[in-house]
């Protein structure tokens, strides 16, 4: 695996002061001063003469709504009229579009709304300022005399009045103000309503602009020949049959393999076919999904690992236990699977690059392409575009796919190129969350009260070797024991214990992380102990949560009332099973009713109980949480990389790596709940809760424990 | 050379005979709007309409299209396609919006067929549109929107 360490400073350091404390950037690319036209009032905010107000987003948008919540959060405090707002993505640029989470550019961990709720309020409430002291000089009026409104500056008086775009001309004299000053949130007019995503309309008539749809002229399109086995590397190629396709204009060996550069994406697939490749495997993995699977387990199984979190005197809890209950769980390779496949444009110009992508890390981005064409970075321009999903896929900690973009223009020579992977690529690439094996013992006390949990672990570390390594702290790396720590339960005496596992499959963060297995190891092992002494899975929950965690206790006890729980078994061959989960700062509860149709689980419906601190934009937030469930359940259900016998993985599309359909998904009844909180990430914590509440009531439906995902195993 | 009617032009493709309909559209046409997911007719990303019938572009080769009328995404129109693209917007049905394109063209063929269809019809119609966002509960929403909509 590939390491890269662009930078190792400030990652996760400080960042709540550094919201609080953070200046509004005037600079930047965007904020060139010019007399007249359009104005940039700061590097997030441009006016335009017609009265559109352009927020300039830091963050990619893939259907997870940073568009419309950073254009709310600005139009709230500018008080602009949500008719005029319009948003794009901002240039690679790391000292202006820093993410204070990461300090890099770059989206992730559900991280860009609590990022930057207070920057981007301030960008408004500076851009407002603005447009005051404009009116003011051009009214001859005091500041403090004029209101904004749904767009309209006035002064109630005089009857003075305009629009933003008539102040464009005036505002270019305005001074940006120190200290913006925000709303109270009780005066709140645009955050916490829902207004409609700026994005559907252009999603309804093949309008919106992907990575896939960039056409430049002259450009040739490429395809790579990638390995079939994971490290397998070029040894010896014959590209003759494919240099004879109609369409074919040259192949080149780069890194990752054999690249075919295409007159246009018919012809570079047709000559990537017809390529002949003898694959050096000395390096590759050629074993079994399953050999590995009982090399993470025999991991688990040494008890060694490192502590990631411990309270109470478990050894004495052990000891005393009037019995222990003990169980392993055991969780596969994912593929990510975004229905885009990994795709981008590159126009190389010799001593400067400009890169067209769905980049969601553009500052390491940025850096490997400058490294391999030997330029600086601030020669790599990049323009990010909408992408056709992620769930993590499109930032890697080692830029793998910017890496193969650099390579195919640098073998390419001057000119412009564009990379398309196809599903085969995809699912057979890599970059898979890891397997994980979980191993609990659980003692309980004569009257089957838990007093001790002891959970032991083993999966690959997610950053390890990557840029963000700073965060593993005492060997232990939070994104790989994320919700095996921090319970909301009190469980009297507890230990968490990691051990860390290494891979020559590259690994990489699948949507919500750590918790994609954690919540399904601790969830499910703590409904079994439950259901062995005989304890309804509600109430024994609520009795463990005691009054440790309140907010997550509302939301199990909001989930139970929703569905009106009666208890497991249901009638007409159903059964009902409860998760709680929380994550990212947003706290869940889910009950989900399961029946079985043609031998496999069948969900009807969940109840969803989820308080997400303040909630920007309510029904983006639904949105995410019906999505993060499906895309959740489509895992739980079906997905698993296995490794054929001849070593190549197994899958290849999604005729093997099957996808979640519509008479799949359930029916999604959610309750958000009222908050001050300050927000929670909500693009992810949708995501966990779903295995282990399905997995539970299928336990119940097939009398047999669950302990392996997914369900349904080929 | 193959000649047919793309979103009521006259086209004359001149692209190998195998080149699916997909890239002809994407590559030669820049009719974009109609995308790539899979190239095996599994996920309908790249669903269009030719001579009324659904296709899946991926898998149709070009050769096979001589004199059809092929109608994509940019050219979808009628009264079912505006009532499903209105209740698409109104209830924000598209997160990444990648696999929307064939969504919406599958919801119009289905309303085309059946005004008022069943959650069960939805079902039939819909399973060979995937979306990997799982904007599944307001696709099927805003299919009974639509249909309400052209009720009234």
């Amino acid at each position: 695996m590939t390491k890269f360490s662009p930078t190792r400073r400030g990652f996760l350091a400080g960042s709540a002061a550094l919201i609080i404390g953070a200046h509004l950037p005037v600079g930047g690319k965007m904020a060139a001063k010019a007399a007249s036209g359009p104005i940039s009032l700061n590097a997030f905010v441009r006016i335009a003469e017609d009265n559109t107000v352009t927020v300039i987003v830091k963050h990619i948008e893939f259907g997870q709504g940073p568009f419309t919540g950073f254009a709310t959060l600005v139009a709230e405090e500018l008080d602009a009229d949500w008719s005029q707002m319009r948003a794009e993505h901002a240039p690679a640029d790391t000292a202006t579009y820093q993410n204070f989470a990461f300090g890099i550019q770059g989206t992730g961990a559900s991280t860009a709304v609590r990022n930057a709720f207070t920057q981007m309020r301030q960008a408004g409430a500076a851009a407002r300022s603005m447009l005051v002291q404009a009116a003011a000089r051009e009214w001859g009026l005091p500041e403090d005399e004029i209101t904004v409104a749904k767009g309209v500056v006035s002064h109630a008086a005089s009857g003075n009045s305009a629009q933003f775009g008539e102040l464009v001309a005036a505002a270019h004299d305005s001074t940006p103000p120190e200290e913006p000053k925000l709303k109270d949130p009780a005066d709140f007019v645009l955050i916490g309503k829902d207004v409609p995503r700026l994005d559907s309309a252009d999603k309804t008539t093949g309008a919106a602009q992907f990575t896939l749809d960039v056409y430049r002229e002259g450009m040739l399109t490429v395809a790579v020949a990638h390995s079939p086995w994971i490290g397998g590397k070029v040894k010896s190629v014959n590209s003759a049959a494919a240099l004879a396709i109609d369409g074919v204009e040259k192949v080149e060996t780069i890194p990752t393999g054999v690249a075919v550069y295409a007159k246009n994406t018919y012809s570079a697939f047709k000559g990537r076919d017809a390529l002949e490749i003898d694959w050096e495997l000395s390096e590759a993995e050629t074993r079994s999904a399953e050999e590995q699977m009982e090399e993470v387990a025999a991991a688990a199984a040494t008890g060694e690992g490192v502590v990631a979190e411990t309270y109470g005197d478990l050894d004495a809890a052990f000891a005393g236990a009037a019995e222990v209950i003990e169980a392993e769980y055991r969780l596969p390779y994912l593929a990510h699977a975004p229905l885009e496949v990994m795709d981008g444009v590159i126009e190389n110009r010799g001593d400067a690059a400009e890169i067209w992508m769905g980049s969601q890390m553009q500052t390491v981005d940025q850096q490997v392409t400058a490294n391999i064409l030997g330029i600086a970075p601030e020669q790599v321009a990049i323009n990010t575009l909408m992408a056709g999903g992620s769930f993590g896929r499109r930032a890697q900690y080692d830029s793998q796919f910017a890496q193969e973009l650099a390579q195919v223009a640098k073998a390419g020579g001057q000119g412009t190129f564009k990379l398309v992977w196809s599903r085969k690529d995809d699912i057979q690439g890599a970059y898979y969350r890891p397997q994980a094996v979980h191993r609990q013992r659980a003692a309980l006390d004569e009257s089957g009260r838990i007093i001790g949990w002891q959970n032991t672990f083993a999966t690959e570390s997610i950053m390890g070797g990557s840029a963000f390594e700073v965060v593993i702290q005492n060997g232990v790396d939070p994104f790989s024991v994320e919700g095996s720590i921090h319970k909301p339960y009190d469980f009297g005496a507890f230990e968490a214990r990691w051990v860390r596992t290494d891979s020559k499959v590259p690994h990489l963060w699948w949507r919500s992380v750590g918790h994609s297995h954690t919540a399904f190891a601790n969830e499910v092992f703590l409904d079994e102990v439950l259901q062995a002494k005989g304890k309804d899975p509600v109430a024994g929950r609520l009795e463990l949560l005691g009054d440790k965690s309140p907010r997550d206790r509302k939301v199990l006890e909001r989930v139970a009332e929703m569905a009106n729980w009666q208890g497991v078994n249901g009638s007409d061959g159903k059964a009902y099973g409860v998760a709680l989960h929380p994550s990212y700062d947003a706290h869940f509860a889910y009950i989900a009713e399961v029946s079985e149709v043609a031998g496999e689980p069948r969900v009807s419906k969940v109840w969803v109980a989820a308080d997400v601190g303040i909630a920007i934009n309510p029904d983006v937030v639904k949105a995410q949480i019906e999505g993060g469930l499906g895309y959740g359940l489509s895992a739980a259900l079906f997905n698993e990389i296995t490794f054929a016998e001849d070593g190549q993985v197994a899958q290849e599309n999604f005729d093997s790596y099957r996808l979640l359909r519509i008479h799949e998904m359930p029916e999604v009844e959610i309750d958000l709940a009222v908050s001050n909180e300050k927000p929670g990430g909500i693009g992810e914590a949708g995501t966990p809760p779903i295995a282990p509440a399905v997995s539970n009531a299928w336990r119940v439906l097939k009398g047999q424990p669950v302990r392996r995902l997914p369900l349904v195993r080929a | 050379m193959t000649d047919l009617t793309i979103n009521g032009k006259d086209v004359t493709l001149d692209v190998p005979g195998d080149t699916p309909l997909l890239w002809a559209l994407r590559d030669d046409l820049r009719l974009t709007g109609t995308k790539f997911g899979c190239g095996i007719a599994q996920c309908g990303a790249c669903t269009v309409m030719v001579d009324g019938m659904l296709v899946r572009s991926c898998v149709t080769p070009v050769e096979a299209l001589d004199g059809s009328d092929v109608v994509t995404i940019e050219a979808l129109e009628g009264p079912e396609a505006d009532a499903v693209r209105k209740a698409w917007v109104d209830i924000d049905v598209p997160q990444c919006g990648y696999c929307q394109s064939g969504q919406i063209i599958a919801a119009a063929a289905l309303l085309t067929e059946i005004p008022n269809p069943t959650d069960e019809d939805i079902d039939y119609a819909m399973a060979g549109n995937a979306c990997r966002c799982a904007t599944y509960v307001r696709i099927r929403k805003a299919i009974h929107n639509a249909a309400k909509m052209l009720e009234a």
